[in-house]
């Protein structure tokens, strides 16, 4: 069946590198735009990846490749050993193990706080409801927003929803976190306190993928940098190696428009 | 003055427009809730029925689609809807063929307060692992309707007015009983307009009144 398949579903690398997310010659086309060209990337479980780079270099795209909000044209994408299912059931399911934050928070504006964080529990995971409250409680209490729960989103500072978004994809017990510029959309005085938030995440062992412009969490919590441009990752290192002394010229020249001003 | 309306069953017709109005009313926002759903699903063969069908019969003046219930499904078909006598058999088509008319309003309506829910939210709930129907029914639909209250009371109230169109295939409605007294009472003709006019002001008004409120109640803040 793959043989004839005209998408080129390459199906797993032939050496197919061990990692919680894989990613392997993945390419995505908007229109005439490449905006994603051979990206290989592999994250290993409790590994956080922080991805950066200039604007339209495609990174967010590549976040939201991974849980399949944005299919791919070819190539190969697998989480925890299994291959990313066509739309529907199967995809539904491996959705609900990969926690999501999006740049709007992008919280269910007619339910409570507290709704938000049980809703996936209860209709997708079909988790008792007293447990369902119990874990929501305790997850906005780890968040910071436990007083809150009664509220609904509109009643809440943009750092407090996105604390909220970051519980409610916590209350699904996922395998991986994808985090899409979560503090892009902050002001200033609100961004620590969702980096805050992140920070203990990555402590407590989450794995996670964040797209960010945040240099400061990228230099004290990532275990690897991805610098991408043009559709490419140009360049993978430590923070420190990436920071310190960046190898490609693309990488030079953001560093230097952003670092020194 | 409003001597000559102690031979006629006022009420009796009017109970009959408000029977069609809410069996109607209550067929035309599933239906329409349904349609609305095959216009925004991902299956191609569902959005382009929803199309066919709303460009169809919403272009379609009511009374050919009235009339066509009664002589094509009835007449030519003998469907009678389970309706048994001829009486019963009629309303039941008049509420079919206003079910299957106001349907593509409350379904237009129902798809411009989709439109209303931030695409976002529908991507954060595929992200949690919900169904493409749990995310219409859990998310989409709810903040939809709380959006379209007013424009659906505006169909409700064409709807009410529109099932005058029923007494075209003998339903003995409001709008059956005011011809008879046209016919009766020609020398009282304005004074039966003014009559038949206050009726529906009186159903309609207050369902508008009712629904503003609810409207302004129900609206998810942003």
């Amino acid at each position: 069946m793959s043989k004839v398949s005209v998408t080129k579903d390459a199906g797993p690398p032939e050496s197919a590198p061990s990692g919680l997310v894989v990613l392997d010659n993945v390419n995505k086309h908007f229109g005439a735009l490449h905006v994603l060209q051979d990206i290989d990337l592999t994250i290993a479980r409790g590994e956080v990846v922080v991805v950066i780079g200039p604007s339209g270099s495609g990174k967010s795209t590549l976040c939201r490749t991974i849980n399949r909000l944005e299919p791919i044209d070819s190539g190969y994408i697998a989480i925890d050993g299994k291959p990313l299912p066509a739309e529907g059931r199967e995809l539904a399911e491996l959705r609900a193990d990969v926690g999501m934050v999006f740049q709007a928070f992008n919280l269910f504006a007619h339910k409570t706080v507290l709704e938000n964080v049980t809703l996936g529990q209860l209709k997708v995971r079909k988790t008792e409801k007293q447990e369902a409250i119990a874990n929501a409680r305790k997850l906005l209490d780890r968040v910071g927003v436990a007083n809150q729960a009664d509220k609904y989103p509109a009643q809440l500072s943009g750092g407090q929803q996105q604390r909220v978004a970051i519980a409610r994809a916590l209350a699904m017990d996922p395998k991986v976190m994808l985090f899409d510029e979560p503090t892009s959309a902050l002001d200033p005085e609100m961004i620590n306190e969702v980096l805050e938030v992140m920070q203990q995440l990555a402590r407590d062992g989450m794995t996670m993928v964040v797209v960010t412009h945040e240099m400061g969490f990228a230099r004290s919590a990532a275990n690897r940098v991805v610098f991408m441009a043009d559709g490419r990752i140009a360049e993978e290192a430590t923070p420190d190696q990436f920071f310190s002394n960046p190898r490609s010229d693309r990488a030079k020249d953001f560093l230097s428009k952003i670092l020194h001003h | 003055m409003f001597d000559f309306l102690d031979q006629y069953d006022l009420w009796d017709a009017f109970w009959v427009t408000i029977k069609l109005t809410i069996y109607s009313g209550i067929g035309s926002l599933i239906w329409g809730t349904v349609l609305a759903a095959m216009r925004v699903s991902p299956v191609p063969v569902m959005r382009a029925f929803g199309t066919t069908y709303i460009n169809t019969v919403r272009n379609t003046p009511l009374t050919v689609i009235m009339v066509a219930t009664s002589l094509g499904l009835f007449q030519t078909m003998q469907i009678e809807l389970g309706g048994g006598d001829s009486s019963e058999t009629g309303f039941r088509l008049a509420v079919l063929a206003l079910i299957a008319y106001h349907a593509c309003f409350v379904c237009e309506s129902l798809r411009s307060g989709i439109n209303t829910v931030p695409v976002g939210q529908a991507e954060a709930a595929r992200a949690l692992g919900l169904s493409f129907f749990q995310v219409l029914t859990l998310i989409v639909l709810p903040q939809a309707f709380r959006s379209v209250v007013a424009p659906l009371a505006n169909v409700l109230i064409a709807l009410t007015k529109n099932t005058t169109v029923a007494a075209a295939i003998g339903v003995t409605e409001a709008a059956a009983l005011m011809s008879t007294m046209v016919e009766n009472e020609s020398d009282v003709i304005l004074l039966v307009f003014a009559v038949f006019a206050f009726g529906f002001i009186c159903l309609t008004l207050p369902v508008g009144l009712l629904l503003g409120w609810v409207s302004k109640r129900v609206a998810v803040k942003r």
